[in-house]
């Protein structure tokens, strides 16, 4: 039975994480009144970080995965994400299954916050080499919008969130509102200087520009370089929902916050072409309740924000709310990683370093720019990686036990540098995620089935992504450098993207250039769904701006009385 | 303006209730919690037994060894929590065999054996497992190759004992304070310190 709220809202934001955090901040800044959904628990900021403050002795398995573990996991212990001091922020797999028509790695966070909390908070913003590149390439189709549209909003995100990096000029890699860069330890500063000899300028390395604060921002306190982000972190250095969008709605008094509410659709009125609100089922009772607003944002992640949307409106389109163009659920991206290099350094045995760095390195895309030889594939990658000095766990096989053991582990090892890259995946149409009627949840709800692989392209761009870390590592003068050609499934690099694309035209894409649904106006999905193409850069940064930009727009044309 | 480390940990431990507030938190340590149950895969004449391979493994010296720490509570607990049932069996027939090797050799058993004994017992045990090519095995990090069988890796009872023992040892308090220097809240970055052999590193 569902019942009607006689609570009124203006707005109504699907999903706390990421998107949804800054969903809620702008609106509420903007004088509506808003009711945050997300459906898992609540995690209150600082106090609910409890294993923080914990050092290593204070985790029972030192890091190690348990059998228990392993065996409930079957989808997380693919990859690092298996923790045993963050587990709960995981989505569980038993409760919440997805089909794998091929292969597929989803990494979810079911709770408020969602993934922010957990981020790898690499903040880089597209440039136009990438908004311009479907319409250059006659891939998909064209973004409807371009860097000028957006750079205001990177402008502000950035400066609210907190982002620190280093100014570098370079077009592929707009700079932007940063905060003081971290530091290159003095071998990557080493191999820096020689990369930028060796290739004339046109490959460099730069101290990745991550959402880590360096000066004190907002009620929050500069990066203390504990390098525990993953576990929540009490002083607000690194942006999540809970450091600083949630409490910005907070203090505005226009929001309120509801855990463990599961939206299993949006409410469509035929008359008057838009929605009229939500319906929520309660995780814990299972009761449902219908909340009517003037617009809704849907930032429930990437795919389950198209998960929502193919279970709404199914009277009116069988594919769902947005589904009339027929892209509804394609056009599924991610980023193909886990090949690189790595080798030794040599020359440094005297210097280490102290801090736990909360970022590595960054190198730029530089293949496939304007005026650069083409390469037999489209599109670039940027290489993400760090060097440091091996410790105590590594092999030392000449020095079995004893004294002489404790005191050699006991010494830094050598100097090792290594690094990956990320790369782009096109937006194949026929990579695409459906409603699987047959499987359902805990809660008896339909779950999505997973079609998606990488292609030729991703497949070429792999060679190169292998070929040009040993070479630049090589060129850097690393000693021993050796491939690393990981195995890659896709859904791995946890940057899933696209399935609501946005586009110029409502037959060929499932929202317009300000995230609005072609089929229902007052519906905007910002999150990476409306992803029209991937870049090769982290892309939650671009999430945030396109939400505030989104948000807006909502309301100057709620003013204007069109919504 | 950036807060020293002082000031951080003050505003730390206030945002954290001040419940932690003292002298142990400004040392960047925060007591020590108790090892879980091991569930009964490894008893304690194992246990003491584990304690005395560990402190041959990683000895006493200026600072405490293996066994001042628990080791042989901390590897039954991972054994029993961490491996597989084969591997559990394959590790106890292991701690069978070694202290049968041990009274062969040396005509005692390894608990009343001399330090120099012991030594010299498991460096021949681990040359010998060198040379059998072994020592690269299965090291209990667990690989998934997508759409292959999961396996479980058995690894060799005397590689799971050294990396247990050096794994326990390191991450344990004594360890991470005394054989290294770890700050919970080192405070800043420094990418370029001068380090001389010897010098308690930071972790």
């Amino acid at each position: 039975m569902v019942s009607p709220s006689n609570q009124k809202f203006d707005a109504i934001v699907i999903g706390s994480g990421i998107s949804g955090g800054w969903a809620a901040k702008e609106l509420t800044e903007r004088g509506l009144k808003v009711l945050l959904l997300e459906r898992g628990q609540n995690v209150e900021h600082v106090k609910d970080y409890v294993n923080a403050l914990k050092g290593p002795w204070q985790v029972p398995h030192r890091g190690r995965d348990t059998i228990d573990d392993l065996v409930a996991h079957p989808v997380q212990r693919r990859d690092y994400i298996l923790n045993e001091s963050n587990r709960e922020w995981w989505a569980d797999e038993a409760r919440s299954p997805y089909v794998e028509t091929k292969p597929f790695d989803w990494f979810r966070g079911y709770q408020v916050g969602g993934r922010s909390l957990m981020w790898g908070r690499q903040s880089y913003r597209f440039s136009d080499l990438d908004f311009e590149a479907n319409a250059r390439e006659g891939i998909a189709v064209d973004w409807p919008i371009r860097y000028a549209d957006i750079a205001p909003w990177y402008d502000h995100v950035e400066r609210f969130a907190g982002i620190s990096g280093s100014i570098e000029g370079l077009p592929q890699l707009p700079d932007g509102q940063f905060q003081p860069p971290m530091e290159l330890n003095c071998v990557e500063k080493h191999v820096a200087a020689r990369i930028r000899t060796a290739f004339n300028d046109q490959r460099r390395l730069i101290i990745g520009r991550t959402a880590n604060i360096t000066e004190p921002l907002q009620s929050r306190v500069n990066c203390q370089y504990r390098a525990k982000c993953w576990l929540g972190c009490p002083f607000g250095a690194y942006f999540s929902t809970q450091s600083s969008t949630l409490p910005a709605a907070v203090a505005t008094g226009n929001l309120t916050l509801q855990p463990f509410a599961i939206v299993t659709q949006i409410l469509y009125d035929r008359d008057t072409q838009r929605a009229r609100g939500v319906e929520v089922l309660d995780a814990e009772t299972k009761l449902t309740t219908e909340y009517t607003a003037k617009i809704v944002f849907v930032c429930a992640s990437a795919f389950n924000s198209t998960w929502l949307l193919m279970n709404s409106a199914t009277d009116v389109w069988p594919g769902g709310l947005g589904s009339s163009s027929g892209e509804l659920g394609h056009n599924a991206m991610d980023h193909h990683f886990r090949v690189g290099a790595h080798g030794r350094v040599e020359g440094f045995d005297d210097r280490v370093v102290y801090g736990r760095r909360p970022t590595g390195f960054y190198i730029p895309r530089f293949r496939n720019l304007p005026g650069s030889e083409a390469r037999d594939y489209v599109r670039g990658f940027g290489y993400q990686g760090g060097a440091g000095r091996s410790g105590w766990s590594r092999e030392i096989a000449e020095l079995s036990v004893g004294e002489p053991l404790k005191e050699a582990l006991q010494e830094p090892g050598d100097w090792r540098i290594g690094m990956s890259a990320f790369g782009e995946t096109l937006p194949y149409h026929d990579n695409r995620i459906s409603l699987d009627p047959t499987v359902t949840d805990a809660w008896g709800l339909p779950v999505l089935a997973m079609d998606c692989s990488i292609r030729e392209n991703e497949r070429r761009m792999r060679v190169d992504m292998v070929n040009d870390a040993m070479e630049t590592l090589e060129a850097a003068g690393v000693k021993d450098v050796k491939p690393n050609d990981g195995d890659y499934t896709f859904g791995r690099g946890i940057h899933e993207m696209g399935t609501a694309r946005m586009g110029r035209d409502p037959k060929t894409s499932v929202l317009n250039a300000h995230n609005q649904v072609w089929d229902a106006k007052n519906v905007f999905v910002t999150d990476g769904a409306c992803m029209t193409s991937a870049s090769c850069v982290n892309p939650s940064l671009t999430y945030m701006a396109l939400t505030a930009r989104a948000a807006d727009f909502a309301v100057a044309e709620l003013k204007r009385g069109n919504l | 303006m950036n807060l020293t480390r002082r000031e951080a940990i003050i505003k730390l431990a206030l945002l954290m209730g001040a419940s932690a507030v003292g002298p142990r938190l400004l040392a960047g340590t925060f007591g020590d919690e108790a090892a879980a149950g091991a569930r009964g895969i490894l008893g304690a004449k194992e246990i003491e037994l584990l304690d005395e391979l560990g402190e041959t493994i990683i000895p006493a010296t200026d600072i405490p060894g293996a066994k001042a720490v628990g080791i042989g509570a901390f590897i039954a607990m991972m054994v029993a929590d961490c491996y597989t049932a084969e591997a559990q069996d394959a590790f106890k027939r292991g701690l069978v065999e070694l202290a049968r090797g041990y009274g062969e050799r040396f005509g005692t058993s390894f608990l009343r054996g001399r330090p120099a004994d012991r030594t010299t017992f498991l460096n021949e045990r681990y040359a010998a497992q060198r040379q059998a090519g072994r020592d690269r095995s299965a090291d209990g990090n667990f690989t998934w190759v997508q759409g292959e069988p999961w396996t479980w890796p058995v690894p060799h009872y005397l590689t799971m004992l050294r990396e247990l023992t050096v794994l326990g040892y390191f991450t344990s308090e004594v360890g991470c304070t005394q054989a290294f220097r770890y700050l919970e809240v080192p405070g800043r970055f420094d990418g370029d310190v001068p380090y001389k052999k010897g010098d308690p590193l930071f972790i």
